[in-house]
């Protein structure tokens, strides 16, 4: 993902994620081979029609290797579940990878996408843009009551999951998260760590989303989700102005340590490697080190994570070679970038 | 050690499972921990959506005795029992949602706000959505009028609704508009 947009300071990334069914077939978990495979054929029919599909790339799970199936899921472009989905599953993905379109994972489609800084409503457009020109081709199931039909019950009305990923440093640091993210949770937010629902926190990352997809409009779900988090981003930017004002050399300190150990670390763990890119982040977005930027840092997020480390490699790797090879990709990043 | 599994390989992951108060361990090399989908590389959630809304199922089917077993409560279309349902938490079809209405009603109520869809529609039925939407409103004003005594204006209401049904079609879509 280009870094860049409004508060991304705070504000990592934007994702909305539309569900969508075709009316005529079961549902994938309970749909035969057959169907599943009817299912990509009749997708690949219709965004085939479409000029605005041509760029796509397809990616049919079976064609992809663990490690490349991994990486996907690292960037958030596809589910754990549709990994796992070897034989009917499938990707469509923009150039660009701001969308991407998962077919037979949960639903037979979810639309995804994901746009630097807090731009929840311009990622709502761009989703519905590709949902409605595959609606025109395709009946999906909807139902006047109760709206778009989807196989999990949490997700039907509009099928939509608008959430937004968080760097809150300063509001761990100062311990308030607590407090804040309890608030949220009142509010009809899910929080929730780096990779979804019940992972931890690691990294000062946090993920928000909506919990209720039925009963709202799709601008009330992404309006109230921004208008809540322009709250935690205003906050956490008090924190951080008060932390610069009363331990401007230690912060300063933690940022450059940081960058230091992320040169010329010999070993690292990836729950370490995140640990000192948030640090790291934070400096550079306090002012206190410029010598990196947000594009830099968003890839080096990506870059440490298993899968796409031993795809950068061209081989698996077990736990203690990753542990070599991470810092040593760390490097020649960060040596490109200056 | 050696893998249990393939025989061959040392053994570098113990798996430890526990289920229903019993252990049982495990002791595989790399390659076949992943080949038996033990090892997570996927970020799995241990606790999901699903599984909390399966949960919501069955403590709402518990604190009501009555409706506690639903034999034969199947969807006709898919086949997907209600009980198989209150396991997993998921649906098999789009005529499921019809098939458990009446108990899936009180649920989506507890995780939503409300019961009805006041977001997009796709735009092959959005006119006849809009339409359906409007009959509802205009029969419950007429209900209101009938109640009131007001049987001129509620003779109005009735005529718009005759109206506006006469309008829509079987076919999804409503009477003069392009598919």
């Amino acid at each position: 993902m280009e870094a860049g947009g409004p508060d991304t300071d705070v504000v990592i990334s934007s994702r909305v994620r539309i569900a969508r069914n075709v009316r005529k077939y079961h549902f994938p978990c309970l749909a035969a081979d057959d169907i599943r495979n009817r299912i990509l054929e009749d997708m690949h029919l219709a965004t085939g029609k479409k000029e605005e599909f041509k760029e796509f790339s397809y990616w049919p799970m079976a064609d992809l290797s663990i490690l490349e199936k991994q990486s996907l899921v690292e960037k958030h472009l596809i589910s754990p579940l549709l990994a796992g989905e070897s034989k009917h599953g499938a990707l469509l993905l923009r150039p660009d990878e701001a969308i991407s379109i998962m077919i037979n994972e949960e639903d037979h489609l979810r639309i995804q996408a994901i746009l630097p800084g807090l731009q929840l409503e311009e990622a709502w457009k761009e989703a519905g843009k590709y949902d409605d020109l595959i609606e025109s081709e395709v009946d999906y199931a909807f139902d006047e009551r109760y709206g778009y039909l989807t196989a999990c019950p949490t997700n039907i009305g509009t099928g939509l999951r608008a959430s937004l990923m968080l760097h809150l440093p300063a509001l761990i640091i100062t311990r308030q998260t607590g407090r804040i993210l309890g608030a949220l949770s009142q509010v009809g937010l899910a929080v929730r760590g780096l990779y979804g629902e019940g992972s931890e926190i690691i990294g000062n990352l946090v993920q928000v989303s909506n919990q209720v997809t039925l009963g709202q409009s799709e601008e009330e779900i992404i309006s109230n989700l921004s208008s809540v988090i322009s709250q935690v981003i205003e906050q956490e930017k008090n924190a951080r102005q008060n932390l610069l004002d009363k331990k401007r050399a230690n912060l300063a300190d933690k940022a450059w340590r940081a960058l230091g150990l992320l040169k010329f670390a010999q070993v690292m763990s990836s729950q370490e490697a995140i640990q000192l890119i948030s640090d790291l982040r934070l400096g550079y977005d306090l002012g206190l080190i410029k010598t990196v930027d947000h594009k830099l840092l968003n890839e080096l997020l990506v870059l440490i994570r298993p899968g796409c480390l031993q795809l950068m490699t061209g081989r698996e790797l077990n736990r203690e070679e990753r542990n070599i090879e991470r810092p040593a990709r760390i490097k020649q990043a960060l040596e490109r970038s200056q | 050690m050696l893998c249990q599994e393939c025989r061959k390989n040392e053994a570098t992951i113990h798996i430890i499972k526990s289920s229903d108060g019993k252990q049982t361990e495990l002791f595989l090399c790399e390659h076949c921990a992943h080949d038996r989908d033990e090892l997570d590389f996927s970020y799995e959630p241990k606790f999901s959506l699903h599984q909390l809304f399966a949960g919501l199922l069955n403590q709402n089917l518990f604190n009501n005795r009555e409706a506690s077993s639903f034999p034969g409560l199947q969807c006709p279309s898919c086949g997907l029992t209600f009980a198989q349902f209150s396991q997993v938490g998921r649906l098999g079809c789009s005529e499921c949602f019809t098939a458990f209405e009446e108990q899936l009603k009180p649920l989506l109520r507890k995780i939503h706000a409300g019961c009805s869809h006041r977001g997009k529609i796709p735009f092959r039925i959005r006119t006849k959505v809009l339409y359906l939407r409007e009959i509802d409103e205009l029969k419950e004003d007429m209900q209101q009028k009938v109640l009131n005594e007001k049987f001129e204006e509620a003779a109005v209401l009735r005529d718009r609704i005759r109206q506006l049904e006469a309008q829509i079609i079987d076919t999804g879509t409503v009477k003069g508009e392009n598919q």
